[in-house]
């Protein structure tokens, strides 16, 4: 029992960390809090499902293509709506992603692309077994995609120049300028990575949660937690805060009495508001956090 | 090579500089004087792109360059170190020295700019996986430097490079700029150290409240009685808002285009 909760939610915890490695990329380097995330990840994880359904592309390629669509509409969010209010201070900017984030519902809805089959699962072979741990494919597909995506991150923010102009932005823009960085390509570069990371996120939380207009919601405000949780500014944290998440609230639903199992998503943040308590800055924040301009 | 005619810029209602013309010879290093809100740094961001001049030109080699973004600038070669050395604290050394080679292409002759920069500065010597915000101030100012030195600059924009550093290491600090300018590399040093500065450059200005109030060779500026003035006392003090009156300028050469 203990052993099965524990992996499915990590599984469910990999999830949350996916979708707030995205959320903390795009933070770190324009210091704007996406709200608008849940919605993206669900737009391009539509256009999966359309192309899927409606135009026959194989279920790889149409996976391939919500990466793109995620990039591209990064692009777009970044290049053609926020650029244009620049100067508006930032908070104002993490509501204009909410309505970004509608906008993106509505244009959802009118396309049709609500009334929509169930995601299929890209692995939906026999489960596996170890012990008396069931292991479902889609599982080991979530946790290998969650390595890969953070094994990738690590690469890029480690070895590549872009990877580094992002973490110099993030600690000094000015600073960043004057080497000649153009500090809003490198915003938008965050924008297309991170929305990208959010429909890798989409496509496999589709299968299980059946895609609505709501669905990504949820997964985006466990995100946020999971990043609080890891330290907002530290990638790895977002990928701890989300698996240290998912088996909490695993192993609450499942050793609580039913009456408040439900309770699941009020105990976490509970916690998460007690973890703040003692680690002001999160399990991996970096103390500096707040200190770069 | 670089040339200032006229320029003025403003902070909000704040007239920071004021009809600034003077230019630079290549391979000279030109000390820019002043005290506190003199215009000194806004001098130094309004070249780089960082503040927009409202009026007046800045021409690198008969290029206008006063409405280029700062990475634009950085291309055509004009690097700064800024004030309070602005290092990425969270980098390593090796990889603030990437980043400021950020405009070139990697390959064997970054390398070996980046161990010439580990011989220049010996200090830097072994620590190049140690993260720069741990380094000491003397350090940091060395990577700073050295940090510009690797996009190649052709001219170079140093702002208070002596803040904050113990006087042996400002010392060090201007021998280094000394030998950086007999390798031809322009610069133009901003510094409340008038004596070290003027020692070191071939050239002065001095600014007050925004303006030009003095410009002539390093002999000729310390003879002023302004210049004097700024050897002693008033080094440091807080110094009037650069909105208030300019200075006037009797003695001296008036800054001029040429």
């Amino acid at each position: 029992m203990l052993a099965q909760l524990i992996v499915s939610g990590l599984a469910a915890g990999s999830l949350y960390g996916i979708m707030a490695l995205g959320l903390i990329l795009i933070y770190k380097t324009t210091h704007i809090l996406n709200f608008g995330q849940g919605d993206m990840a669900m737009f391009s994880t539509f256009i999966a499902l359309l192309l899927f359904q409606s135009y026959g592309l194989p279920l790889l390629a149409a996976l391939g293509a919500a990466l793109v669509t995620g990039g591209l509409l990064g692009i777009v969010v970044d290049r053609g709506l926020l650029r244009w209010a620049k100067n508006a201070p930032v908070t104002s900017l993490f509501i204009a992603t909410l309505g970004i984030g509608m906008i993106l519902q509505a244009i959802a809805l009118w396309m049709g692309l609500i009334d929509s089959r169930p995601f299929p699962y890209v692995l939906r072979g026999r489960p596996l077994f170890i012990g008396d741990v069931v292991l479902r494919q889609h599982d080991l597909l979530v946790f290998g995609v969650a390595l890969a995506v953070s094994l990738l991150f690590f690469i890029v923010f480690k070895f590549t120049k872009v990877g580094i102009a992002m973490r110099a932005t993030s600690q000094n823009k000015r600073a960043a300028q004057l080497m000649g960085i153009n500090v809003g390509r490198i915003g938008t570069w965050s924008w297309a990575l991170g929305l990208g990371t959010g429909a890798i996120a989409g496509c496999l939380v589709a299968p299980i949660v059946f895609l609505d207009l709501q669905s990504m919601i949820f997964v985006m405000i466990k995100a946020i937690a999971a990043a609080v949780l890891g330290g907002f500014t530290s990638l790895p944290g977002a990928v701890v805060g989300g698996l240290v998440l998912g088996v909490i609230e695993n192993l609450f639903s499942g050793y609580m009495p039913t009456a408040i199992a439900p309770l699941k998503t009020t105990f976490v943040f509970t916690l998460i508001i007690l973890v703040l308590v003692v680690r002001p800055h999160g399990l991996l924040g970096e103390r500096s956090a707040g200190g770069h301009g | 090579m670089l040339r200032f005619e006229g320029v003025n810029t403003f902070y909000g209602p704040i007239h920071a500089l004021k009809g600034v013309s003077f230019h630079v010879d290549k391979g000279a290093l030109v000390a820019v004087l002043g005290a506190n809100g003199a215009g000194k740094t806004t001098l130094m961001n309004t070249t780089s792109g960082l503040v927009r001049a409202r009026s007046g030109q800045i021409f690198l080699e008969g290029r206008r360059i006063e409405r280029l973004p700062p990475d634009r600038i950085v291309r055509l070669g004009i690097t700064q170190v800024p004030e309070g050395r602005q290092l990425f604290p969270d980098l390593s050394v090796v990889e603030n020295l990437r980043m400021g080679a950020y405009i070139r292409r990697n390959g064997a002759a970054l390398r070996r700019d980046m161990s010439e920069v580990f011989e220049r500065f010996p200090a830097l010597n072994g620590r190049g996986r140690q993260i720069a915000g741990t380094l000491s101030g003397g350090e940091q100012q060395m990577l700073a430097i050295g940090r510009a030195l690797m996009a190649r600059p052709r001219v170079l924009l140093l702002d208070e490079p002596s803040l904050g550093l113990s006087p042996l290491l400002v010392r060090q600090l201007f021998d280094r700029l000394a030998a950086l300018s007999h390798e031809g590399i322009t610069m133009i040093v901003a510094e409340q150290n008038a004596y070290l500065s003027l020692e070191v450059a071939s050239q002065g200005i001095v600014l007050e409240t925004g303006r030009v109030a003095l410009m002539g060779s390093s002999d000729e500026l310390r003879r002023t009685d302004r210049v004097r003035q700024l050897y002693l006392g008033t080094k440091g003090k807080a110094d009037p808002r650069p909105d208030d009156t300019g200075g006037d300028v009797p003695d001296a050469k008036r800054g001029s285009t040429d």
